[in-house]
């Protein structure tokens, strides 16, 4: 029994490697060491409890006597902290570490948020049409009109003023997946929509409707699965896009609190200190989120250079 | 056309109204009124008589008609800290955020057309590579961190730029001071607006790009360089002009986003705009001037996106009539 899962797992796996996607992916250096360094970052975020050395939100291990602390390659640097300290004492690498997985859990969250709603509304408008559909649309059209930064930060800091920033900390990872995840669905419902309108003309949709099956039915199993291409080409964008905003609110103190911060808020806090010598604390944090969006967009890149049919031709 | 125009107006006046409605509720939940003016040591019956006074105890469709029409007259509302008229306050900062937005315009314009023209020409070149993999960086490096960069580079570093506010501004009129006319007030927008506009510029370059490569496949151009015309002529008359329409198109939605980026760049550059001004506001819980801010950022965003799609609609004649059918 055992034996025969092992075999379709390879083949699966196989399967991918030897398709196109895969033979493109082998050939293009960018995309596989953009891919092996996303997956170190991402190892790094989920096992941060058990690689970082200190826990940064235990406050009996934070001393703030130990605090701007340099790199350990720097003159004056105490040997246990790898990345120096924050203003704060705590340990820039584990605090790092921690930043990282809340950013990409923001990240992540808010696009399946977006990918859910705006699929949903994709399929409904592009599927039902009519009405309902330029209704859809016409809000797509408004929604996206206003940048989501600029609704996040209007968002947000209303939220912030109304319930006291103490409860507004409590919350804020909610409240940013929230946001984040609101404000840009029309980027996928438009994109879905494109896409059930080209494919609802086709035979299958029709046989399938021939056969008995219900309007949720053929568009869930039946388009759905028809229309992924894109899907993927906008969710790694959108991740990148994400975890941009999260840094963005989160620098402008309308995001993750400092005493739990991401790695926007870590550059936030090290900003105050940038002038009197502690570059650390903004730039290592900024590099590793630089590095994570880079990599992101890159794989983004070239999976739409793969999947878009428009470039084959070209 | 006319029914278009007169469609998209409609749409504006809606999409004002929603943001209206959403500023009123805010209005109305965010912080209590009588507390800013009066205190904490007023019996119960005097802040009662005041509230009737102040038509705080009215229902909430006539509280907010009332909002609606001060708001047309201009009136929205007195800034708890500044103890002016909230739409002033904001006036007065208007200018330097515009003058960013500005010269971050200039910026773009001025290096994405030659560097999206020269990349969707030669594709192959070293330089052109070398383009595209830097737009790529910039598009990944979030606005402040650039900003952070540039103040820590040239103005901490070099010292070639001082880091922060406006610096000698010339007065135009009215509330306009201008950063333009004086070498202190250049010295001190270059860094600002390189941040702002670090953000855009690969976007454009990319699209400027795109856009010009798909041109450049097409029969009119292929004609123009059998025809012998000098291929100067062919990418930068024919082919341009044919690109631009998109690109219009996509700027001017980019510059409504832009005022959001400019709360980015302010915040870090400390200059004294309304984005800047708008976090104080928040942090001083001044609902006034939080709603004022509101509704003028929401007015900018639908002006600009209704002048562009009217644009957009009566250059390009197919896209009009598709909404016209829809």
């Amino acid at each position: 029994m055992s034996n025969f899962s092992t075999n379709v797992e390879a083949s699966r796996f196989s399967r991918m490697w030897n398709s196109n996607m895969g033979y493109s992916f082998r050939r293009n250096p960018v995309a596989v060491v953009s891919l092996c360094i996303f997956a170190a970052i991402a190892l790094m975020a989920i096992f941060a409890p058990l690689i970082a050395p200190f826990d940064p939100y235990d406050l009996s291990q934070i001393d703030i006597m130990n605090s701007e602390y340099p790199p350990v390659w720097i003159d004056g640097a105490d040997k246990q902290f790898l990345f120096g300290t924050d203003d704060q004492g705590r340990d820039l690498w584990s605090t790092i570490l921690y930043g990282t997985r809340l950013s990409l859990l923001i990240g992540l969250c808010a696009v399946t948020l977006q990918a859910f709603l705006g699929i949903s509304i994709g399929l409904i408008s592009g599927y039902v049409g009519g009405r309902l559909d330029s209704l859809l649309m016409r809000m797509a059209d408004i929604q996206l009109s206003f940048s989501t930064l600029m609704v996040a930060i209007i968002f947000l800091a209303v939220t912030q003023a109304m319930f006291g920033s103490e409860t507004f900390n409590q919350y804020a990872i909610y409240f940013l997946i929230a946001v984040i995840g609101v404000s840009e669905w029309p980027q996928y419902a438009r994109t879905v929509r494109a896409t059930v309108l080209a494919e609802k003309k086709k035979e299958y949709v029709d046989s399938a409707r021939v056969l008995g099956f219900g309007p949720m039915r053929i568009m869930v199993r039946h388009i759905l699965p028809n229309s992924l291409s894109p899907i993927f080409v906008i969710s790694t964008v959108q991740v990148a896009n994400a975890i941009i905003s999260e840094a963005s609110l989160s620098f402008l103190g309308l995001g993750m609190p400092p005493s739990q911060p991401s790695l926007g808020s870590l550059i936030s806090s090290g900003f105050d200190y940038i002038f009197s010598g502690s570059w650390w604390i903004t730039a290592i944090p900024g590099v590793i989120l630089v590095v994570l969006v880079l990599v992101i967009n890159l794989l983004g890149d070239w999976m739409r250079d793969v999947l878009n049919p428009k470039l084959y031709k070209g | 056309m006319l029914a278009y125009l007169v469609k998209r107006v409609f749409q504006a006046i809606g999409v004002m109204l929603v943001i209206s409605l959403i500023g009123f509720a805010i209005q109305d939940n965010l912080g209590d009124p009588l507390r800013e003016l009066v205190g904490q040591s007023v019996t119960e019956e005097v802040r009662e008589e005041l509230r009737d006074q102040l038509g705080l105890n009215d229902s909430f469709v006539k509280q907010y008609s009332r909002f609606l029409g001060n708001a047309l007259q201009g009136d929205l509302g007195t800034s708890y800290f500044f103890k002016e008229p909230a739409l002033d306050v904001i006036l007065k900062k208007l200018p330097a955020t515009l003058e960013l937005v500005f010269g971050a315009t200039l910026i773009i314009v001025g290096l994405s057309v030659p560097l999206g023209v020269y990349t969707a020409i030669k594709p192959n070149t070293i330089l052109s590579r070398i383009i595209m993999g830097v737009s790529i960086v910039g598009i990944s490096i979030p606005v402040f961190l650039t900003a952070i960069l540039m103040i820590y580079v040239f103005a901490v570093g070099y010292g070639w730029f001082p880091s922060f506010g406006r610096g000698d501004v010339v007065h135009v009129f009215g509330y306009w001071d201008t950063n333009f006319a004086s070498v202190d007030g250049w010295m001190h927008i270059i860094l600002p607006s390189l941040a702002l506009a670090s953000i855009m510029l690969p976007l454009f370059i990319r699209l400027i790009r795109a856009e010009m490569m798909e041109v450049l496949q097409s029969e009119y151009v292929k004609y123009a360089k059998a025809k012998g015309i000098h291929p100067s002529r062919i990418y930068f008359v024919h082919a341009l002009k044919n690109t631009l329409l998109p690109v219009i198109t996509v700027g001017g939605v980019q510059i409504g986003t832009m005022v959001a980026y400019t709360i980015l760049t302010e915040t870090v550059f400390q200059w004294p705009g309304m984005g800047f001004m708008f976090l104080e506001a928040v942090n001083r819980v001044d609902t006034p001037l939080i709603v004022a801010y509101l509704i003028v950022v929401g007015f900018i965003f639908v002006v600009t996106n209704t002048i562009v799609d009217l644009i957009y609609g009566l250059v390009n004649p197919t896209v009009n009539l598709a909404r016209m059918g829809a």
